[in-house]
């Protein structure tokens, strides 16, 4: 088999080998990266490999929290204090990739995958890189940038904490249940203020080729109240602005037709 | 490329056996230790049929990189019977006809174990859930979720451990 592994005990010492060659990659949980060897991708030919046990830790910091990039779903769906976030974990794979998929890996799922990031990007998070001082990069400025920070080693991803409960809302729209790859997620966040939405952000996966946030939503919802008058205006602009991609799943002209439908029925709490 | 040694314990019994670099789990159970009970499906993560357990959890052993199981306790469909004897969820399989072309069997059979492992009596949707990562294109999946079901009812599935 044409690649070298590399292991490292030491987060330094694995970001510099990262960093130092173009034809590396990290690996978390290995869903992508042994995938990709299977498939013979010669795109690379190095894996580099972290034994640190901090990687894999959750802490909570202040008003959020930072949860290591080695952490996997199952270990998310099972925390007490990211159980916001557990029915997203939840409907990642099955039982056995969720005890091998990370949340570092999740930022760089391409295609219908990533749905756990589409929830990262809806509340806020930022990613902490090795080697960057302790400042976290806005989660909206990394994947725009992606492929660019495939040479750097995540570290953490620090998520805040919703301010209030029902505030966050996760719907991943398959069509063979219980899994199934996405068709589309949705991820909103929407705290309120006086009855009234301040801050509306509402992020989409497998609706552009990662995932994005989808500002016309935003912009119908901020400052009004969550009524029916607010979600219909919110559903006529589900796809401002994007050009949802054709691929195995669905077709773009298929994802602009019921984008609306979906958000629509997550903001009015309809369960399905 | 060069090799690296490395031990593991492989339905209870210590294993150790040089992998090569970038090897995967599965390969390593298949060619390297002679355990056939594991089958190769997609290599892409999508069919579940490689399903293996590593320290107790359901992981697929073809995403998994050999050496990162140094150490670790791998259990395969090859250890399920105890001499002549069957697990009981390979018997219930056989009962209830769970196993057509029997190419998803071993991943279905891990999956389930991991299940009764941890939940002995487990409801429909648990079971639904549990093999949710494991692709049948034969039976429509009725008569595995019933032949799981019935292998709890039946008890004594932790007797195996």
């Amino acid at each position: 088999m044409p690649v070298r592994v590399e292991t490292y005990d030491r987060t330094e010492d694995a970001a510099r080998a990262l960093s130092s060659s173009r034809s590396a990659r990290f690996l978390g949980g290995g869903t992508l990266v042994m995938r990709a060897v299977n498939a013979g991708d010669q795109s690379f030919d190095t894996i580099v490999r972290l034994r640190d046990p901090s990687f894999s830790t959750i802490r909570s910091e202040g008003d959020g929290y930072t949860v290591g990039a080695g952490v996997t779903m199952a270990a998310v769906a099972q925390s007490r204090d990211l159980a916001f976030l557990a029915p997203v974990a939840r409907v990642v794979g099955g039982p056995a990739i969720r005890n091998m998929a990370t949340v570092g890996g999740n930022l760089f799922a391409t295609g219908n995958y990533g749905d756990f990031t589409v929830a990262l990007l809806a509340l806020g998070a930022t990613v902490n890189l090795a080697g960057s001082s302790g400042r976290g990069i806005p989660i909206d400025d990394f994947l725009r940038d992606r492929e660019r920070h495939a040479t750097s080693l995540v570290l953490s991803v620090t998520v805040p904490r919703p301010r209030e409960a029902g505030a966050f809302r996760f719907l991943k729209v398959s069509r063979v249940k219980p899994k199934g790859v996405s068709v589309m997620s949705i991820a909103t966040y929407l705290p309120q203020s006086g009855g009234r939405v301040q801050g509306a952000r509402v992020a989409y996966g497998s609706m552009a080729p990662h995932p994005v946030r989808a500002t016309g939503v935003e912009r119908a919802l901020d400052g009004q109240a969550l009524d029916a008058a607010a979600i219909d205006r919110a559903a006529a602009a589900a796809t401002q602005g994007l050009n949802p991609p054709t691929d195995a799943i669905a077709s773009g002209w298929y994802r602009t037709e019921v984008a609306g439908v979906h958000l629509k029925r997550l903001l009015a709490g309809e369960r399905r | 490329m060069a090799k690296k040694p490395i031990q593991f314990h492989l339905n209870g019994s210590e294993k150790a056996i040089f992998v090569e670099e970038g090897q995967n789990l599965l390969d390593v159970i298949r060619r390297g230790v002679g355990d056939l009970t594991p089958k190769y499906g997609c290599g892409q993560g999508t069919c579940g049929t490689c399903t293996v357990l590593i320290d107790g959890k359901p992981h697929l052993s073809c995403l998994t990189l050999a050496e990162t199981i140094e150490g670790r306790q791998v259990s395969t469909t090859g250890g399920l019977q105890r001499g002549a004897e069957l697990h009981p969820l390979q018997k219930a399989f056989m009962e209830g006809f769970a196993a057509q072309c029997g190419y998803c069997t071993p991943g279905m059979l891990m999956a389930a174990k991991a299940l009764l492992d941890k939940n002995p009596n487990p409801s429909r949707d648990e079971v639904v859930e549990a093999i949710s990562g494991n692709i049948c294109r034969c039976t429509g999946y009725e008569p595995i979720i019933n032949a799981i079901l019935e292998a709890a009812k039946a008890g004594g599935a932790r007797r195996y451990g």
